[in-house]
């Protein structure tokens, strides 16, 4: 049992969850995940590790309403409990003194590279973020990972607050013109597929987040297969984060899409079951 | 005692109809009634050296509790069966006793042995039902207030951390899981083996005082070594042989092919079998291969046509004689309807051109000279691809133990199969403080073995804290 100390609605199908696991928190480290599970009905889900206080023994973590398991812990309110809470699991994100590193985020992965522009930082590195939204109503966290960032970079994809356009598009102007030690991009995989291909040709490495789908998240289940550099990985255990120029993207999207039709079926039916006025949960 | 007429025929176990369980999730084997129960108990020789214990891993006094049982003194029968084996309910529907004690029992040579198997499963199920499991004798002098860590709540787990429980010791034991049982929970599925039966033995080794602390990744949430700095004086590694293995070939990574390991833990950890009540989704077509031969393809092959598959194939490289699952599984497996495919093997899985998998193309093959392992090598006859068209394909081949203890322990020495080297007698490992047991130890094994070697462990840790 994990109680929630906090929430917050970062937008309105974006939370935070500030949930009291000591344990958990004493081994947090940037780019490392945890799996959530609630009820006996309910799925295991992975969600990235977005802060933690050690003294305080809590973890934070930031998520967007998708589907049935998101909207059900969207359902959760400060006091509640979750049932299962486990972590911290994948490698952390290597940090080292890369000279100046960009960190990519696009929607609710801004929360989750908050820790790493932090330990970016924290290693003597100068960070240049670029984060990007559908539009001004989502932005969010701009001040918190501003307060890591020695530029900060926001686009907007209808251009009503920031730059318009994609976060290519600054990427692709700062690999031309500075020298880059690193890229970080977080966020929806097509995201970050595209912030691979616009690094590529400038060779510098870039390391992504890849958030295929789950079941244990120890190795244990193989569900979470990605294919790096023409070999078979386990996500949960040889990442989350890898090489972005060796993935095969479009095996992970595939993957991405296998229950498809299951996730609407279920997605549908708890829908129906709210609006009839019953208990959800 | 007058010599006692032999009888070569065991009694038959009442199933559910075989066209009717392959639909539902419910036990396959309904158990004896009292009186089959009694009449088949009743062929036992009761011989003066009974071979049959020779043949079970963990010695239970076998003629001791057939004789309670056929005289109808049912504690008595409870008694003598765990004082050696503590998850009887659990051994007596999944041990492989055709090669254990009934391969061993004097009617094997000339009929069919003695169903100790079956015997076994009613004591236990009579205990459960009429709540007679004795009162957990309460720890009776605390020994020196001595910790013990045990990690992994498996069969291993389980059977050490009872065994010094009930010698007095504080016991705690991690598991990853958000549930306790191991294989137990999340492989063997309900149709074999009632997810209440499992239950009721891991509430049973609580009520002995141990503290099971759940969602703790041993080696991620906690370092073995930390345990020690933490006050544990002993720690026993139980975590199993958990990681899949896959075959390498070409189209393993399309969607809807699955590890067994991934197939059975959404059908029996998350019940994917009753989504979307609940939200864990699985995904079985019409046509489904699994690839293998042991318990592990059994349970993925009946899974599936119990999730609705109209045509089920077991893919095995070798022949029929070589299928390592247990007897009982493969005949339930053949009478649901799932086709064997022996002395074949997959050469690659095709695409749909959507990323799902459309076919698995296949060699036939022949047996060969024997190989290390004793049996008969499979050979590839070339030129004789052909395919098969499925929906979904299962990788049943067994499990690597996962490295994630291993690699975060220092000089905890391996073999070479990644398993942790281990002194069998005593489950003792290469460094001081540090048992290990069950299928981390010996790689994929057995229910028994691993319950065994947890037994084994507590005795040795047991002698060791008394020296410390
Ligand atoms: C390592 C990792 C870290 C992640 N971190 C975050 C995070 O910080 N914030 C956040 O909002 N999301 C994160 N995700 C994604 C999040 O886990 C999914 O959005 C969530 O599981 C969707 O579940 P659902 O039932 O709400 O949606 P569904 O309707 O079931 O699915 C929507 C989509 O989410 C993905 N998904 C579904 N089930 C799973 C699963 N069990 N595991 C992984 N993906 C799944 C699928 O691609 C699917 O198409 C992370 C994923 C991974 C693997
Ligand atoms: C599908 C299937 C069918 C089988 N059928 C039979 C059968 O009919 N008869 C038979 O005798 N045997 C059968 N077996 C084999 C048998 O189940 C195993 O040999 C036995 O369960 C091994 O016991 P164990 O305690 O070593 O490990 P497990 O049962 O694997 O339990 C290990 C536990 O440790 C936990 N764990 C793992 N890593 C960590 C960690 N780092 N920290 C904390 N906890 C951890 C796991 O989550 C798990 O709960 C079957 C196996 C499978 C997979
Ligand atoms: S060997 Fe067979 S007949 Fe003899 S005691 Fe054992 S079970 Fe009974
Ligand atoms: S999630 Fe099961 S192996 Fe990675």
């Amino acid at each position: 049992m994990y109680r929630i100390l906090e929430r917050e609605d970062l937008t309105p199908t974006i939370h935070l969850l500030k949930i009291e696991a000591p344990r958990v928190a004493r081994k947090a480290q940037a780019g490392q995940f945890v799996i959530l599970h609630h009820g006996e009905e309910g799925e295991r889900i992975p969600l990235t590790i977005a802060d933690w206080d050690r003294a305080e023994g809590t973890v934070t973590v930031v998520f967007m309403e998708v589907g049935t398991s998101t909207r059900k812990f969207a359902q959760f309110k400060a006091g509640d409990v979750v049932d299962d809470f486990v972590g911290p699991l994948g490698k952390p994100t290597e940090i080292e003194n890369y000279g100046t590193v960009v960190c990519v985020a696009g929607g609710f992965a801004i929360a989750t590279i908050v820790p790493i522009a932090r330990a970016m930082k924290a290693a003597g590195n100068r960070v240049i973020s670029i984060m990007g939204f559908r539009t001004k109503d989502l932005v969010f966290w701009e001040d918190r990972l501003g307060q890591f960032s020695d530029e900060l970079i926001v686009t907007t994809d209808d251009g009503s607050y920031g730059r318009k356009g994609l976060v290519t598009e600054p990427l692709t102007e700062l690999l031309k013109t500075r020298d880059i030690g690193r890229v970080i991009a977080i966020g929806p995989t097509i995201m970050m597929k595209f912030s691979a291909l616009t690094s590529k040709p400038f060779g510098v490495k870039t390391i992504v987040s890849l958030n295929p789908i789950m079941v244990d998240g120890t190795g244990m289940c193989g569900a979470c297969r990605v294919e790096v550099g023409g070999e078979t990985k386990l996500a949960c255990v040889d990442g989350p984060d890898f090489d972005a120029h060796l993935v095969d993207w479009d095996l992970l999207i595939s993957r991405q899409r296998a229950y498809l039709d299951q996730e609407k079926t279920s997605d549908e039916r708890r829908q129906h079951h709210c609006s009839g006025g019953g208990h959800c949960g | 005692m007058a010599k006692k007429e032999l009888n070569l025929n065991r009694v038959s176990m009442p199933k559910q109809d075989p066209q009717e369980r392959a639909r539902n999730f419910g036990e396959v084997s309904l158990g004896y009634s009292k009186a089959q129960a009694i009449a088949e108990a009743d062929r036992c020789l009761q011989c003066l050296k009974p071979t049959c214990k020779d043949g079970c891993p963990v010695n239970v006094d076998i003629p001791e509790f057939i004789k309670a049982l056929r005289e109808d003194d049912m504690p008595e029968a409870v008694r003598a069966l765990k004082a050696k084996n503590s998850l009887p309910a659990v051994c007596g529907r999944v041990c492989p006793q055709e090669q254990q004690c009934e391969k061993l029992c004097v009617l094997a040579r000339k009929g069919a042995p003695v169903a100790i198997g079956r015997l076994e499963r009613y004591v236990a199920d009579w205990d459960l039902a009429t709540e007679g499991t004795p009162e957990p004798q309460a720890a009776t002098a605390v020994r020196g207030r001595k910790r013990i860590a045990v990690v992994g709540a498996g069969p291993a787990g389980l059977t050490c951390a009872s065994d010094l429980a009930k010698m007095g010791y504080g016991v705690t034991m991690f598991e990853a899981l958000h549930t306790a049982g191991g294989v137990l929970k999340y492989g063997i599925p309900e149709f074999r083996l009632p997810k209440n039966i499992v239950q009721a033995e891991v509430d049973y080794v609580k009520s002995l005082g141990v503290e099971l602390v759940l969602d703790n990744v041993v080696g991620r949430t906690e370092l073995v070594d930390e345990l020690f700095e933490e006050g544990f004086d002993a720690v026993f590694l139980s975590p199993g042989a958990g990681a899949p293995m896959f075959l390498n070939i070409p189209g393993e990574n399309l969607n809807n092919v699955y590890s067994a390991n991934e197939f059975l833990t959404r059908v029996n950890l998350m019940k994917a079998y009753l989504f979307p009540q609940y939200d864990t989704p699985v995904k079985v077509g019409r046509r489904v291969a699994v690839f293998g031969g042991g318990n592990v393809a059994m349970d993925s092959s009946r899974c599936a046509l119990r999730l609705g598959a109209e045509e089920v194939y077991i893919v095995y490289r070798r022949s029929e004689a070589e299928l390592p699952a247990r007897e009982e599984e493969r005949e339930n497996a053949k009478e649901e309807g799932v086709i064997f495919k022996l002395l074949t093997n997959p050469k690659r899985l095709l695409d749909d051109g959507q990323g799902n998998v459309r076919a698995v193309e296949c060699y036939e093959m022949e047996l060969g000279e024997p190989d290390e392992s004793g049996r008969r090598r499979p050979i590839v006859k070339p030129g004789t691809e052909f395919e098969i068209e499925i929906d979904t394909a299962i990788i049943a081949l067994g499990t690597r133990p996962n490295p994630v203890i291993p690699s975060t322990t220092p000089g905890l020495e391996l073999t070479r199969q990644g398993t942790i080297a281990t002194d069998v007698a005593t489950g003792r490992t290469s460094r001081e403080g540090i048992w290990c047991g069950g299928d981390m130890a010996t790689g994929a094994a057995t229910v028994i073995d691993a319950m065994g070697a947890g037994r084994r462990a507590a005795t040795d840790i047991d002698r060791y804290l008394r020296q410390k």
